[in-house]
């Protein structure tokens, strides 16, 4: 593989997924909508419900909308590496992957490309999500939005991945509503999004705490939140970074003809 | 046969594809030589379209051999696949790009740097008269002028070997001339074509016919031979005997 061919791979490939993001007008405002409803409506609404102590990264107490920040910057990678996906079966529904597909580059490049563009995407919505955050005083130090960065990449590509990976299995659009329902919701909910893991284990949740721990999304708000603060959760990002390679092994597994999905199905798509 | 004195561009040997306990390919063997029309000619079912996703590496063949000027589809399924241009039976692109985003993404995807692909692209759409729709959206050209974009994308990157998997469904006999008298020129380049379809006069201006049917290529040869072959007046009549009453689609 040429350095310059793989390059205009990944031109093409990101353009298309940038022009897309652009044309469908309210895929920013919908997917900072449900975050923001979070930080807005549900924290206000429960921030002297919650209230947290002082816990790493954090070295006072801080204000819930602070505490739930990481977790729903999670949210918007989540979702768009599930919605990624979403645009994996849908494309292959409609025949255009197969022009990807049979493009001269090895599978699992073409697929890289794919993760990549989709990350720059959410990447991107997470930062405006931040930006609108702090106009609601969520306080986060001018460090963290540099040190969140290579996280937030970090994060995504695993999300994304993970959503790569569904598609592998998921042969229609009508399937991934309900698998989004069991893999978003799921993820989101039982993680340190919305209030720390050590209050699972405080109120004898034990089951849910231990399958928080094993969340990989848990650690991908994790390092994020230690991001935030200029810190850096060496475990959180090990783990991130695990299941990254984990994942998309898997999703490059299931897209080879020769290997994976296809060869046991036939439907290359 | 094939003329022994032409560069065979794609070979395929003793292919088979079973789909579970169903078998859709039952070990054929093809070739396609330089600058030679190829009509692989079947019925709806026949196995064709499992074949193209063979010829284009989106799945591998249970056994046989994928072979494009040289490369092995399974071995060096990169340099097999820069070799060919395909036209899918369904189409594959982007609707709400313009016909030039379309071209210049696959330009992108074959390596073409910035200059190379305008020339290239330039050069496909005045061949085939779309110079002037260049910035439409796909989603506002008819169907003959999609599938032409398809033909122009497919030939952006200058194939050895074209594949076209029923290219002409869906469009009214006007543009299915067109589009077939365009390929039926590039064997004046060079271009190795495989022409997939159910319809028998597409198959009249071939230099060899394919009779594909469950699985299996039951005739080869000239048209002109297979008529005289079969002792019937006409190529439909011929495939009708070779393949059962119902399953043409005379035009």
């Amino acid at each position: 593989m040429r350095l310059a061919h793989a390059l205009l791979a990944l031109q093409a490939v990101t353009s298309r997924e940038v022009a897309k993001f652009v044309r469908q007008g309210g895929r920013l405002a919908s997917a900072l909508v449900r975050p923001l409803l979070w930080l807005v409506v549900f924290a206000a609404g429960f921030q002297n419900v919650f209230g947290v102590s002082i816990i790493p990264p954090y070295d006072t107490y801080i204000p819930y909308q602070t505490y739930i920040v990481p977790g729903l910057l999670g949210m918007v990678l989540l979702f768009n590496g599930m919605q990624s996906s979403l645009a994996m079966v849908y494309d292959r529904e409609m025949g255009v992957m197969r022009l990807l597909l049979t493009a001269p580059l090895p599978r699992w490049y073409l697929l890289f490309c794919k993760l990549l563009a989709g990350t720059l995407l959410s990447v991107l919505q997470a930062y405006v999500f931040l930006a609108i955050a702090a106009l609601f005083d969520v306080d986060v130090p001018f460090g963290g939005w540099l040190y969140a960065l290579p996280v937030l990449v970090l994060a995504g590509m695993m999300l994304g991945a993970l959503g790569l990976l569904l598609s592998v299995h998921v042969r229609q659009l009508e399937n991934f509503a309900g698998t989004m329902n069991f893999v978003i919701f799921p993820m989101f909910f039982i993680s340190p999004a919305l209030y720390p893991l050590w209050k699972l284990e405080e109120s004898g949740a034990r089951v849910i705490h231990f399958l928080a721990t094993w969340n990989p999304f848990t650690h991908a708000v994790e390092a994020i939140r230690f991001a935030l603060h200029g810190q850096v959760s060496v475990q959180s990002l090990a783990i991130v970074g695990a299941c990254l390679v984990v994942f998309f092994l898997l999703a490059a597994w299931g897209y080879d003809p020769q290997r994976g999905m296809l060869k046991r199905t036939g439907k290359p798509g | 046969m094939p003329d022994s004195a032409r560069e065979v561009l794609l070979s395929v040997s003793g292919v088979r594809k079973s789909y579970g306990a169903r078998p859709a390919l039952k070990g054929v063997d093809l070739q396609v030589c330089a600058g030679e029309f190829v009509a692989l000619l079947g019925p709806n079912g026949a196995g064709k379209s499992t074949l193209f996703q063979l010829l284009t590496g989106l799945f591998n063949a249970d056994a046989g051999q994928v072979q494009v000027c040289g490369h092995d589809m399974r071995v060096a399924p990169v340099s097999a696949l820069g070799r060919i241009g395909v036209v899918f039976q369904q189409m594959t692109l982007d609707m709400d790009l313009s016909v030039e985003a379309n071209l210049v993404f696959h330009a992108r995807l074959h390596g073409l740097g910035p200059r190379l692909a305008a020339a290239r692209i330039d050069d496909a759409l005045a061949r085939l008269g779309l110079g002037d729709r260049r910035g439409d959206r796909v989603r506002e050209l008819s169907g003959g002028n999609r599938r032409k974009v398809e033909l122009a994308r497919a030939l952006v990157h200058r194939p050895s070997v074209l594949l076209m998997d029923e290219a002409t469904v869906g469009l009214d006999p006007a543009s299915r001339r067109h589009l077939l008298d365009e390929v039926l020129g590039l064997r004046a380049t060079g271009v190795g074509v495989l022409w997939a379809s159910h319809l028998v006069d597409e198959a009249e201006a071939a230099d060899r016919v394919l009779v594909l049917h469950r699985g299996e290529l039951l005739a080869e040869g000239a048209p002109a031979a297979l008529v005289q072959a079969s002792g019937r007046a006409s190529l439909a009549e011929a495939f009708l005997d070779m393949t059962g009453a119902g399953a043409a689609e005379p035009a």
